[in-house]
């Protein structure tokens, strides 16, 4: 679907639009609270970005690093340059173990390179068990919120495609639905060959690889199967351990409003000792796909400070309105009308950056402080410098003219003069058809400054 | 305090009273105004969307023109104006222009913040009979910062009510040609704006910026609303 007819589809759902403001709602308000038990919270911010930057600057190095200490806790390391290579690599280590099915926890980037689809073509079934997720699985639909997948979901849709899907009987009791689908995914978990999982942050120093989550369920995909494979943007990765703690009172507070998640997973390497939890196998991904382009320029680069809280999302007037599927894009909201043209190129996603008022308000709830309307700017000035996406010939005409008038002020006035004594109103019916258009007042400022306000009671 | 008028293309054409409101107020405390009238537009529709090209040439010549104002100070009645005046340096690799850019932001103001942070003027003894209601323009607000200024010169306006929107700082979906690239969703935005308006039961909503009140003031009265969209220098310059 085009940009265009998801947006109308968005608009006219009113389930969708009912959904989206309660949650969006929701979300922002309790970030507010939770930001109050932060003393210092610009403070952090700061301290966040500044450590995100220096490791950017030095990814090679910290990668370096990370890969040998993983490697020495018995990880085995993967590089990925980007989706198909990714997919081949888990694909491989799925088929080699003989695998059946895999549990996955949320994971945005299986989601970005598509994981499930390449597995399920070499007869392995992903199963999610992220509730979110899980629905969404049921339901056949991809994530529309990067921390909140099932967002756009009501419960009286949960319950029905429960009902459908589970064969049990239909109610509107969240803790009954949630129950349903514990019971469904245990089963699940106990035959899974492999867990698949995403990464927060890497530490370097360490090798140790940290999972938020608040449903213990990455817990268990990264403990109970004997395997278990991490895919990991190479941007995720973070000096020290110590640089954790500020990491984690940004990202909870930002994502849901929590104070900390349910759960904080700390995985440095495989089981040592019989008795010991934790994988025999452990396989860390790095994929590229795109970010190490993104590191060319300091504008660019810190599209990769990003820690996916998606406070963006919650922020975003324009998300508030149309969800996440509109965007057709894996990263929807802010953050993805950002990263997506980053990856794919901008040609496949010349849309993007103009879904966007450029209001701001992205920028001031990001924790690392992301600078995404002026991101939003220079992509802009990519798609039109490079001509992509669909054919602008009559913008393009137009702000050349309107340059052309603008740069001579006799030929600005008149022009103006000419439309307002014709009349001339400019075809408008993007705009007129919902608002009224305010016309050319009876004298601009400039005349009137001219016929007396200049001389006007100066004393 | 000699000020040069940045007057916006917008308030030149659509929303001279805001100008002419502008020039009163400060006149009213003490300043004395001039205006060059070579000054069109800043280039901010250009640079938005992505035209980098047609809004440097545009810069260079807003530059040009207010570097030669003999003026203590620029003042322009929009906050989203200015910030784009305040961005002009990210057009220019060159290292000179990027430093007159820079000199000639340091001097640009938007009018609240001028007159209460650089003049420290609270009351300009304006009288306003009504309620009213304060729509924050989303590049004042953010990239600016100026919340609490045109808050204070309000209350201080003889006979009016200043009355806090719950959504004042949400953006009212103007967002230059935004507006008309994806106009659905521009209305979806506002009418979560106007239904507020609305229920607030204010007779104009205010705001710094004569964009945001054009996307406002167009909803108001095709849904048939009493409430008025005025500028912050239309009450301002009011002494009924």
């Amino acid at each position: 679907m085009t940009f265009e007819g998801g947006v109308r589809a968005a608009l006219a759902d009113v389930q969708l639009r009912g959904a989206l403001r309660q949650a969006t709602t929701l979300f922002g308000d309790r970030r507010g609270t939770a930001l109050a038990s932060v003393p210092d919270w610009e403070g952090a911010r700061e301290r966040a970005r500044a450590i995100k930057d220096e490791t950017l600057l030095h990814l090679d190095r910290y990668l370096e690093q990370f890969t040998s200490s993983a490697e020495r806790a018995g990880a085995r390391m993967h590089w990925a340059r980007d989706a198909g290579e990714a997919c081949e690599i888990i694909g491989r280590i799925g088929e080699v173990l003989g695998a059946r099915t895999v549990v996955k926890s949320k994971s945005m980037a299986t989601e970005e390179i598509h994981l499930n689809a390449a597995l399920a073509r070499r007869g392995i079934e992903p199963i999610e068990t992220d509730l979110g997720e899980y629905i969404i699985q049921l339901a056949g639909e991809t994530p529309s919120h990067i921390v909140v997948p099932a967002i756009h979901k009501t419960k009286a849709q949960i319950a029905a495609l429960f009902a459908e899907k589970l064969g049990i009987a239909p109610t509107d009791d969240a803790a009954a639905l949630t129950a349903a689908a514990r019971q469904a995914l245990r089963r699940r978990f106990a035959e899974a060959d492999i867990g698949i999982s995403g990464v927060n942050f890497a530490v370097a120093e360490t090798g140790t690889i940290l999972i938020l989550e608040n449903e213990g369920n990455a817990r268990l995909t990264t403990s109970l199967p004997r395997t278990h494979i991490a895919l990991m943007g190479i941007e995720k990765v973070i000096p020290r351990f110590a640089d954790l703690e500020v990491f984690l009172q940004l990202l909870p507070r930002s994502g849901t409003g929590q104070v900390l998640t349910a759960y904080q997973s700390l995985l440095t390497g495989v089981k040592r000792r019989p008795e010991d939890e934790g994988p025999d196998e452990l396989h860390i991904v790095l994929l590229d796909n795109g970010r190490s382009r993104m590191l060319a320029s300091p504008v660019t680069r810190q599209s990769l400070a990003c820690i996916r809280c998606g406070a963006c999302l919650n922020a975003c007037p324009v998300y508030r309105q149309i969800g996440g599927h509109a965007y057709d894009s894996v990263y929807p909201g802010p953050i993805g009308a950002i990263l997506t043209p980053q990856l794919i190129g901008i040609e496949r996603a010349a849309h993007l950056p103009y879904a966007s008022s450029l209001c701001g308000a992205c920028r001031d709830v990001c924790p690392v402080k992301i600078d995404i309307p002026a991101l939003l700017l220079h992509l802009r000035a990519q798609v039109i410098e490079q001509r992509a996406g669909k054919s602008r010939l009559l913008e393009r005409v137009a702000f050349r003219c309107y340059a052309a008038v603008m740069a001579r002020p006799r030929l600005y006035e008149w022009t103006m003069r000419v439309a307002r004594i014709l009349r001339i109103v400019p075809p408008l019916p993007a705009w007129t058809k919902w608002r009224d258009l305010r016309p050319l007042a009876p004298r601009s400022f400039r005349e009137e400054w001219r016929v007396g306000l200049r001389d006007e009671g100066v004393s | 305090m000699r000020v040069s008028l940045f007057v916006t293309c917008l308030a030149d054409q659509i929303w001279p009273s805001a100008a002419i409101g502008a020039v009163r107020v400060l006149r009213r405390v003490g300043c004395s105004v001039e205006f060059d009238d070579r000054q069109t537009c800043c280039g901010q529709p250009a640079f938005n969307t992505g035209y980098r090209a047609e809004a440097r040439a545009l810069a260079r010549r807003f530059i040009e023109i207010f570097e030669a104002a003999d003026a203590d100070a620029i003042v322009s009645p929009s906050g989203s104006c200015t910030a784009m005046v305040h961005h002009y340096h990210d057009l220019f690799e060159d290292v000179a222009w990027r430093a007159r850019a820079k000199a000639v932001a340091e001097r640009t103001y938007e009018l609240s913040t001028f007159l209460v942070n650089r003049l420290g003027v609270a009351d300009v003894g304006a009288s306003f009979a009504g309620r009213l209601t304060w729509h924050d323009a989303c590049h004042g607000l953010r990239d600016l910062g100026l919340k609490s200024e045109p808050r204070r010169l309000l209350r201080h306006v003889r006979g009016a009510e200043l009355v806090e929107l719950p959504n004042a700082e949400s953006c009212c979906g103007f967002g230059g040609t935004f507006s008309v690239k994806h106009p659905e969703i521009s209305v979806a935005m506002l009418d979560e704006k106007v239904e507020a308006i609305e229920a607030a039961g204010v007779d104009a909503v205010v705001s710094g910026d004569a964009s945001c009140l054009m996307q406002i003031g167009g909803r108001l009265s095709r849904r048939g609303s009493s409430v008025r969209a005025l500028h912050l220098a239309d009450v301002l310059a009011s002494t009924a």
